[in-house]
């Protein structure tokens, strides 16, 4: 019954048929505020459970078009109403509305945009959140790609006492060839160059003697390089032999080089680095927008909004795609740098779904630290002790290779060891949609039950 | 006639203690309500459960004619919510800050600048929220919970720990707020506060209301001694005790300390008229009960922390 809201001083209540007609006139010059402005059902005849002010949730999609754009201002005031006291900071005529502010049309979709407006204008200006999502991990992928660059060959430091025949005869390429493999110094001293190859200064010492026995003695501290200096001064003494004979050899060796599949640094870096940046901004991301969120009570607030559980989860997660694959983008452009020389191949381009799908699953593990932890500070512990353990077992910062089986078991398990394996295989080793479909789904499916897992630990409120 | 909220008998108990136990009130459409009590009364659980953010053990809420619980989205734009604690996001500026709160309500930015600049706060708009000082949070605070014209707002003890200017600003704006035609709910534990803007109160303690009323109106029914105070030295005691027992005044208490001379009485007149007589009224104070001798009367003196 209209007759219900009699008492109701709010000019929500407009024309409302309590006598007050006048009233309803509104002062702010809208029209008429009785039932239509406020998206109560054209024709106003509504029963009383159409209350004014919104009966229909003001950011309802599909409200029927005769909406009048200016809403009502429940704040006007009540001509009539006592006037308070003389010390009121003159009540300054209520909000106006603005008449272009998009008001009823798509709350979800404008809470959804806002939310994200929030949190990606909170992350810019958090320099520490940006330092460590973004920077930190891409010092790691510089720093391991200079460092690793040039690892593959071992150059080695040979001293040569007196003169070794088999050295010193050759000239033009072979000399060329020969210092590829090593440097030779020419040292006079037999004792002092002995000293320095103990001491790893030096890596082996070269000399002949009378009988034209070349004399090698190498250290064993670095196996590969003393094996390659003995294969090389080995093959050295058997080609001078073979050309003492005057005969033409018997056999030859041709070597031909295989395309090379072998696995160079920054191709096993740049996968692994980049799982773990986005594994630490996802978990991270996840878990501390829901415990600040919860412990600042705006969890509360916005639940006090008509805002759906669906439009803050949406934009948690959009924004956390979105800082994700500017991660990925930075990684891989810096990954392709002549310098790094990663080269990508084929379908490389499903390291983004990938990436996508990660994300997801990362976040589930946010959200169940989140739902789980009561402050910020347990929050980041927890999280840190899950993405550091996991990102080493996964393979981020070292093969894997060599671990101890039941090692390599708990880490088939991790979804971050499916996901750098894939954009590994994708991104740089002609991988294509075998590789990554089946950790996409298994990443979407852990997300799943942890998203799961989440729902039933999760609380609105501290208490 | 709908009031602006109906509760009967709410109830609700955590653990072992029953926060609120048994609580029914009605608060009228444009009416400005008060809830006091001591820390730990059951206010905020009382308000909480009537925002609808808490579930009641037992117990009945309506408000503006709907059950706000469960989760109401019918309702949510028509109320405003302010909590104890400040709830902003992070690194926003207060202008960021409500514009994000109007949009959420689908609210344009225009407004959400003229709410701004109503709670005076216009020129701390690119100030980070969490950079505001108190009273000037307390304000975005409560710009934030009106932005979207709630018809019916919860004020949870806006004016604690503000320093009596902001106070005493923040009263003047909730009056606005008021007269505006909006029914505001108010938890406070300052007695002055309730008295000034409350059209009534209701005490609470151990989660029950003790008594409801129009602040004067509990004043009047606790019929507490009136305290009748003037310069000590014009005129002794014992004469004015003499003169007051000639005249048939009645119970007085007087008492002089060397600096003040008092009386205590249900019956002032005819102390006053004596004082008067006597031309002794340099200084004179006349002290009624307030709300909170009504308040200390109903929760006890004892210290509760």
């Amino acid at each position: 019954m209209t007759d219900d809201r009699t008492g109701v001083r709010g000019p929500a209540d407009g024309a409302a048929p309590d006598g007050t007609a006048p009233d309803g006139a509104a002062p702010d010059g809208t029209a008429p505020d009785g039932a239509a402005p406020d998206g109560t059902a054209p024709g106003g005849d509504t029963p009383d459970g159409a209350a004014p002010g919104g009966a229909v949730p003001r950011g309802a999609a599909g409200l029927p078009a005769a909406r009048t754009p200016a809403a009502t201002a429940p704040g006007a005031p009540v001509p009539g109403a006592p006037a308070p006291d003389g010390r009121t900071a003159a009540p300054t005529p209520p909000a106006p509305r603005d008449p272009h502010a998009p008001r009823a049309s798509r709350g979800g979709v404008s809470a959804f945009g806002s939310l994200s407006k929030v949190m990606v204008v909170a992350f810019l200006r958090d320099r520490s959140a940006l330092f460590f999502v973004v920077l930190f991990p891409l010092m790691f992928l510089v720093l391991f790609g200079t460092l690793f660059k040039s690892a593959s060959s071992p150059h080695a430091k040979v001293a040569q006492v007196g003169p070794v025949a088999v050295v010193d005869s050759l000239k033009g390429p072979a000399r060329d060839d020969l210092d590829k493999v090593f440097t030779v110094t020419r040292m006079p001293d037999e004792a002092e160059a002995l000293r320095k190859v103990r001491k790893g200064d030096l890596d082996a010492l070269i000399e002949q003697d009378g009988s034209g026995t070349v004399v090698l003695r190498f250290s064993a501290a670095d196996q590969v390089r003393a094996g390659a200096v003995q294969g090389v001064v080995n093959a050295l003494v058997q080609q001078a032999n073979q050309d003492a004979s005057g005969r033409p050899p018997a056999y030859r060796l041709r070597s031909a080089q295989v395309e090379d599949e072998s696995i160079k640094a920054i191709q096993f870096f740049t996968p692994g680095l980049l799982g773990w940046a986005i594994a630490t901004g996802a978990v991270f991301s996840a878990a501390l927008t829901l415990v600040s969120w919860r412990k600042k009570r705006l969890l509360r607030r916005l639940r006090l909004a008509p805002v759906s559980a669906g439009a803050i989860v949406a934009s948690r997660v959009g924004v956390s795609l979105l800082t994700g694959l500017v991660q990925t983008a930075i990684f891989i452009s810096v990954a392709t740098l002549p310098f790094f020389g990663l080269r990508l191949t084929g379908h490389w381009w499903l390291a983004v779904p990938l990436v996508v799908c990660g994300i997801i699953a990362f976040m589930s593990i946010g959200l169940v630290v989140g739902a789980v932890a009561k402050t910020e500070e347990a929050a980041n512990g927890m999280a840190q002790s899950i993405v550091l353990p996991m990102s080493f077992l996964s393979g981020s910062f070292f093969s894997m290779d060599d671990a101890p089986s039941w090692l390599k078991g708990i880490s088939e398990v991790l979804p971050l060891r499916h996901l750098v394996t894939s954009v590994q295989s994708v991104l740089t080793r002609g991988g294509g949609f075998g590789d990554a479909l089946p950790t996409m789904g298994g990443l979407l499916l852990f997300a799943a039950v942890l998203t799961g897992i989440a729902w039933r630990l999760f609380s609105w409120e501290d208490a | 006639m709908t009031a602006a909220i109906a509760a009967e008998g709410i109830r609700k108990r955590y653990g072992d203690i029953q926060a609120v136990d048994g609580v029914s009130l009605t608060v009228e459409s444009g009416e400005f309500y008060g809830i006091l009590g001591p820390n730990g009364a059951g206010k905020t659980t009382t308000l909480e459960i009537l925002e609808g953010i808490r579930e009641a053990d037992e117990g009945r809420v309506e408000l503006l004619g709907e059950s706000p619980w469960p989760r109401n989205p019918r309702l949510l734009p028509r109320i405003g919510v302010q909590f104890q604690a400040s709830a902003f996001f992070e690194r926003l500026t207060a202008r960021e800050t409500i514009r994000t709160f109007a949009s959420l309500y689908g609210v344009g930015a225009g407004t959400a600048d003229t709410m701004l600049d109503r709670v005076g706060l216009a020129g701390f708009g690119s100030v980070r929220a969490e950079k505001l000082s108190g009273g000037q949070a307390q304000r975005l605070s409560i710009a934030c919970a009106l932005v979207h014209d709630p018809e019916l707002v919860f004020l949870d003890e806006p004016t604690t720990g503000l320093d009596p200017q902001a106070r005493r600003n923040l009263w003047d704006l909730l009056r606005g707020i008021n007269a505006e035609g909006r029914t505001v709910v108010l938890t406070t534990h300052y007695l002055d506060e309730a008295e000034i803007l409350c059209d009534r109160v209701s005490v609470m303690d151990h989660g029950r209301i003790l008594r409801t009323g129009a602040p004067a109106a509990l004043v009047r029914e606790l019929d507490d001694k009136v305290r009748v105070s003037v310069e000590s030295g014009v005129v002794g005691a014992d004469a004015l005790r003499e003169a007051l027992a000639a005249a048939g005044a009645g119970d007085v208490t007087v008492e002089d300390d060397g600096t003040t001379l008092s009386a205590s009485t249900r019956t002032p007149a005819p102390v006053l008229s004596a004082l008067a007589e006597r031309n002794a009224l340099r200084g004179l104070e006349v002290r009624g009960a307030t709300l909170e001798d009504v308040f200390l009367h109903l929760t006890g003196r004892e210290y509760r922390a």
